[in-house]
């Protein structure tokens, strides 16, 4: 579904955390909470497992906004210290995409617990939002160029 | 095979720094062995022969083509492809043709500010017209053309069909001769195998430094410390290449206290090798807060630069945004 213009649905990547943003999500869904289908969830068993290769893979494939988010820290996380391995990666890892001209409005990361399915809600319809408003990234397209 | 039973070798350099050149130069009195066993029917380098002479010969006429260098322009281009049709074995011979290498860095830019940077904004510039290339130009004589500067630098195998893989910038000497040896035994491995390299290693396995998985406060570049000679130079502060790259090249940096810096390519098994860097570094960071965390990292100068030095046309998202 890309394309320009309105007609421009964004196709988003969400790797989350089994035990917070993953319940999150969960039950915005079953409340019957208002979000734009937009996202496809990757359940992973800790945020803290999520490797940078994940996320430069979604980008490089078609993905035009990609989220994280796990257990807030420093007390959340059900392995104690997962989440402190997010939050010494990803701030390397928005660096880079920066570099890589990926704008900093497509990537998100941060905590969602699982007691917080609106905030969950909320960032689905406004990075949904955001990322429409920048339009397609066509990243497939840019590396099968012939020049 | 010639009827001199002689093996039937080429070799090549695209866009390339003439480094890989001196490699083979390196094997020094065994060169001699090469000429040996080998007639060398085309290498610009060191050989008069001309690009017709090649395009004479019937299809597969080499046995070997070692191809150096990393696709910069239509001409590097048109060169692989005709290599290659002339070759029954073709290499991908040095870091360039491989992954990209130095080269490949310029896929931080593109030909228009790259043209901008060289032909008119660099203070040893002296271009009042503001002349950049041109593919096609109109002389009195007739049309002159030169070759097409491309966007985006590329691997060898991004264009063309490779056998195999040597890596290196340069590849080291004794690697490129157990390759020669190989080659003359028949005894080659499957087809888009990484060959004169580790099967299974790291850089980290063959370095002498040691490991205490230490944590650190701070990033340092090489230039602004002097190095413990038996600590890791990852437990030091100091960004080093090692976990993420394929072993091979005896860590020939580390052993003079100089972090890897990655030539060798991803290690077995690594799809990003710049991503597997990336975790590493981010896996010594000593902080329990993300302010914390942000402040050691933001040390970090330049992290696409230093994680795909040798690889970022080879790696996942291949260049920057155009």
């Amino acid at each position: 579904m890309s394309g320009n213009g309105k007609d421009f649905e964004p196709r988003i990547v969400g790797f989350l955390c089994n035990w917070c943003t993953y319940a999150a999500a969960d039950t915005a869904g079953v409340s019957r909470m208002a979000q734009p289908p937009n996202v496809d969830v990757i359940r992973v068993m800790c945020s803290g497992r999520i490797d940078p290769v994940f996320i430069l893979k979604a980008f490089a494939e078609g993905a035009d906004g990609v989220i994280v988010s796990g257990c807030h820290p420093p007390g959340d996380c059900h392995y104690q210290e997962g989440n402190f391995k997010t939050f010494r990666r990803m701030p390397l890892l928005e660096m880079l995409l920066q570099q890589y001209g990926i704008e900093e409005e497509r990537f998100y990361w941060g905590w969602i617990s699982g007691a917080e399915a609106p905030k969950w809600a909320q960032l689905v319809n406004d990075f949904t939002e955001q990322v429409r408003e920048l339009g397609p990234l066509n990243w497939k397209q840019q590396i099968e160029s012939k020049e | 095979m010639s009827e001199n039973g002689k093996l039937k070798l080429g070799l090549y350099w695209a866009a390339s720094c003439g480094g890989c050149e001196i490699a083979i130069v390196e094997l020094r009195e065994k060169i001699l062995v090469v000429d040996e066993v080998a007639d060398i029917l085309f290498w610009p380098c060191a050989v008069d022969a001309k690009y017709k002479d090649v395009e004479a010969m019937p299809d597969g006429h080499m046995d070997v083509f070692l191809f150096n260098g990393a696709i910069r322009t239509s001409e590097n281009e048109e060169m692989a492809h005709l290599m290659r049709k002339k070759s029954k074995v073709f290499v991908a011979f040095g870091s360039c043709a491989h992954e990209g290498c130095i080269p490949g860095l310029a896929n931080l830019f593109d030909r228009q500010s790259i043209f901008e940077r060289v032909y008119l904004t660099s203070q040893s510039v002296d271009n009042p017209k503001g002349i950049v290339p041109q593919t096609s130009y109109q002389m009195p004589e007739g049309e002159v053309t030169i070759p097409h500067f491309y966007d985006t630098v590329k691997t060898l195998d991004q264009v063309e069909d490779v056998d195999y893989y040597i890596p290196g910038c340069p590849p080291q000497a004794p690697q490129i001769w157990a390759v020669i040896e190989a080659i003359l035994s028949g005894n080659l491995p499957p087809k888009g195998s990484v060959v004169g390299a580790s099967p299974n290693k790291t850089v980290c396995d063959e370095c002498k430094h040691n490991r205490m998985e230490k944590r650190i406060k701070k990033f340092y570049r090489p230039h602004e410390i002097i190095p413990d000679h038996d600590a890791c130079l990852f437990d030091q502060g100091i960004i080093c290449s090692g976990p993420a790259t394929r072993g091979g090249c005896g860590a020939l940096c580390t052993s003079v206290d100089m972090p890897c810096r990655g030539c060798y390519g991803p290690a077995p098994g690594v799809i990003d090798q710049g991503a597997a860097l990336l975790s590493a570094v981010a896996s010594v960071v000593d902080a329990d807060t993300e302010e914390e965390a942000a402040r050691i990292i933001g040390e970090v100068v330049d992290p696409a630069g230093t994680f795909y030095r040798f690889g970022l046309p080879a790696s996942l998202l291949h260049r920057k945004k155009i």
